[in-house]
C-alpha cells in the first residue's frame, strides 16, 4: 500500500500522464469543432428549420442536455461496439458523444445570441427583400457571434474538463493512464491524480481568464 | 424477451435510486453552504478575506470534477493516511466542493446586483452589517440566484452519475451490472437510466421554479411579471 507523496513516482508517471494530456487536447479539438458547428446548426434549425423538425429537434436536445454525459457515452459505446461496428475507436465515439452533448449547451448560447437581435432587424431584412442566406450571413450571424462568442468559449473550456469521463470506454486520457500505471506499479494514485488536476488547472485557467476579458470587451463595446 | 426482462428487473433500481438521490441532495447541501460562504467572502471588501476564497474557487473551477472525484477517493486517503469506510463520502465531498465553488459566483453576483441605494438606506437606518445582510440584501438577492442555482443543481445531478466509477452503487452502476447478465439488454437498461435522470432533472426544475415564485412573492414582486424569466436557464456562461 502506497503511503504519501514520492518524487520518484512522480518522475516515472509523468510521461504517461503527459500522453494522457495530449489525448485530452486531441479529444477537445475534435469534440470542440462538433460542439461549435452542430450547436449553431441546431440553434438555426430550432428557429428557422422546417416546422416538422423544430419540435423533435428541440425535444431531443433538451433530453441530451438534461441527462448525464457518462450514461450517454456508455449507451452509445454499447450500441456501436455490440451492434453497429466494433471497429469504431473509443476515441472517435467518445469525441462524437462529447461534442453532441456540448452542442446541446452551445445551441442555447447561440439561441440567446439570436434572440437578442432586435425584431426590427428581421423586419428590415424582410422589407429589403433579402434572401434567407443573406439575412443570416450578413445580418443575423455576425451580430449573434459577438454576443455568443464568450459563452460558447466557456462551454468549450467546460467540455475540456469533462474529457476524463471518456476513460470509462477506454480512451487513454489522464485518468486511464494513471489507472494503468497503478495497475503495473501498485503506486501512483497521489502523484497521478494530482498531476492530472494541476495540468487541467494550468491549461484552463489562462484560457478562462482570456474568455472573461473577451466577455467584458464585447459587453462594453 | 428483452423488454420483459428489463421490466421485471425494474424493482432492483429502488435502492440505487435512493443512492443517486442521496448523493445529489447531500452534495447539493454541501455546495449550497459553501456557495454562500465563498460568495460572501469573494464579495468582501477586505483583501485578506477575499484572496483565500478566490484562490479556492479558481482552484476547484480550474480543474476537472472527474479528476477531483478520483483525487478525493484514492489520493486523499493516501496523503492523510486515512481510509474511507464509505467511498460515498469522497464522492459527496468532491461534488460538493466543485459545485460549491461554481455556485459561489452566482451568490456573489446576485449580492453585488442589489441596488446601491438599498445599502445606503440600511446605513441611514443604522442597521448593523449583519442585519443589513440578513434583512435587506439576502432577501432581494436570493430570488435572483434561484434560476442559476437550479441550472447548477441539474448539472450536479448529472455529475452524480460519475460516482458509479469509484464504485458507488447508484443507478448508473446498476444498469451496467444488470446489463451484463444473460437475457438482459444493456442498451435498454442504460435507456431506462437516462429516462430516470431526465425525470429527476425535471423535478428539480419544477421545484426550483415554484421556489422562485414563492421567493419573489415574499419580497412583493408579482411572479407573473417575470414569467418570461422562468424559462429553464442553462447556466449561461456560468460554467468555465
Amino acid at each position: 500500500m502506497q503511503t504519501g507523496w514520492s518524487n520518484e513516482t512522480l518522475r516515472e508517471i509523468f510521461p504517461a500522464i503527459w500522453d494522457g494530456f495530449v489525448v485530452v487536447l486531441q479529444v477537445t479539438l475534435v469534440a470542440g469543432i462538433i460542439a461549435v458547428v452542430l450547436g449553431l446548426l441546431v440553434a438555426i434549425g430550432e428557429r428557422n428549420g422546417p416546422v416538422w423538425l423544430r419540435r423533435p429537434l428541440g425535444a431531443v436536445f433538451q433530453f441530451i442536455r438534461n441527462t448525464p454525459l457518462l450514461v450517454q457515452v456508455l449507451i452509445v459505446w454499447t450500441a456501436t461496439s455490440l451492434y453497429i461496428n466494433p471497429d469504431w475507436s473509443a476515441f472517435a465515439v467518445g469525441s462524437a458523444v462529447l461534442g453532441v452533448h456540448y452542442a446541446s449547451y452551445t445551441s442555447e448560447s447561440y439561441r440567446a445570441g439570436i434572440d437578442a437581435i432586435p425584431k426590427g432587424q428581421w423586419e428590415a431584412a424582410t422589407a429589403l427583400n433579402l434572401p434567407t442566406g443573406r439575412v443570416w450571413g450578413a445580418v443575423v450571424l455576425p451580430q449573434m457571434f459577438r454576443r455568443s462568442a464568450a459563452a460558447v468559449g466557456n462551454w468549450v473550456i467546460a467540455m475540456f474538463k469533462e474529457v476524463p469521463t471518456l476513460f470509462i470506454i477506454g480512451v487513454m486520457e489522464m485518468i486511464a493512464e494513471a489507472r494503468a500505471f497503478q495497475g503495473q506499479h501498485y503506486t501512483g494514485a497521489v502523484e497521478g491524480y494530482t498531476l492530472a488536476g494541476l495540468l487541467f488547472l494550468a491549461a484552463s485557467y489562462p484560457v478562462a481568464v482570456a474568455m472573461r476579458r473577451l466577455e467584458n470587451r464585447l459587453a462594453s463595446e | 424477451m428483452d423488454l420483459q426482462a428489463v421490466i421485471e428487473s425494474l424493482p432492483r433500481y429502488g435502492e440505487p435510486l435512493l443512492v443517486t438521490i442521496g448523493v445529489t441532495v447531500a452534495s447539493a447541501a454541501l455546495a449550497l453552504v459553501l456557495a454562500f460562504a465563498l460568495g460572501l467572502m469573494t464579495g468582501s471588501r477586505h483583501l485578506a478575506v477575499r484572496t483565500p476564497a478566490r484562490v479556492f474557487v479558481e482552484f476547484f473551477r480550474g480543474s476537472s470534477v472527474v479528476v477531483q472525484l478520483f483525487w478525493f477517493a484514492f489520493a486523499m486517503p493516501v496523503v492523510l493516511g486515512i481510509q474511507f469506510d464509505y467511498l460515498i463520502a469522497a464522492g459527496i465531498i468532491a461534488l460538493g466542493l466543485n459545485y460549491g465553488a461554481y455556485s459561489s459566483e452566482v451568490v456573489r453576483g446576485a449580492i453585488a446586483a442589489v441596488p446601491q441605494g438599498q445599502l445606503e438606506a440600511s446605513t441611514a437606518l443604522n442597521l448593523t452589517p449583519l442585519q443589513r445582510m440578513r434583512l435587506v440584501v439576502l432577501p432581494q438577492a436570493w430570488p435572483e440566484m434561484i434560476p442559476s442555482l437550479c441550472a447548477f443543481a441539474i448539472m450536479l445531478l448529472k455529475a452524480s452519475a460519475l460516482v458509479s466509477v469509484i464504485g458507488i452503487l447508484d443507478i448508473t452502476w446498476l444498469a451496467g451490472l444488470i446489463g451484463k447478465q444473460p437475457g438482459q439488454d444493456r442498451l435498454l437498461h442504460y435507456g431506462v437510466v437516462l429516462v430516470i435522470y431526465f425525470v429527476l432533472a425535471w423535478l428539480i426544475w419544477t421545484g426550483m421554479r415554484a421556489l422562485e415564485r414563492k421567493a419573489k412573492r415574499g419580497i412583493g414582486i408579482d411572479a407573473k411579471s417575470v414569467k418570461g424569466r422562468l424559462a429553464p436557464t442553462v447556466a449561461t456562461g456560468g460554467v468555465h
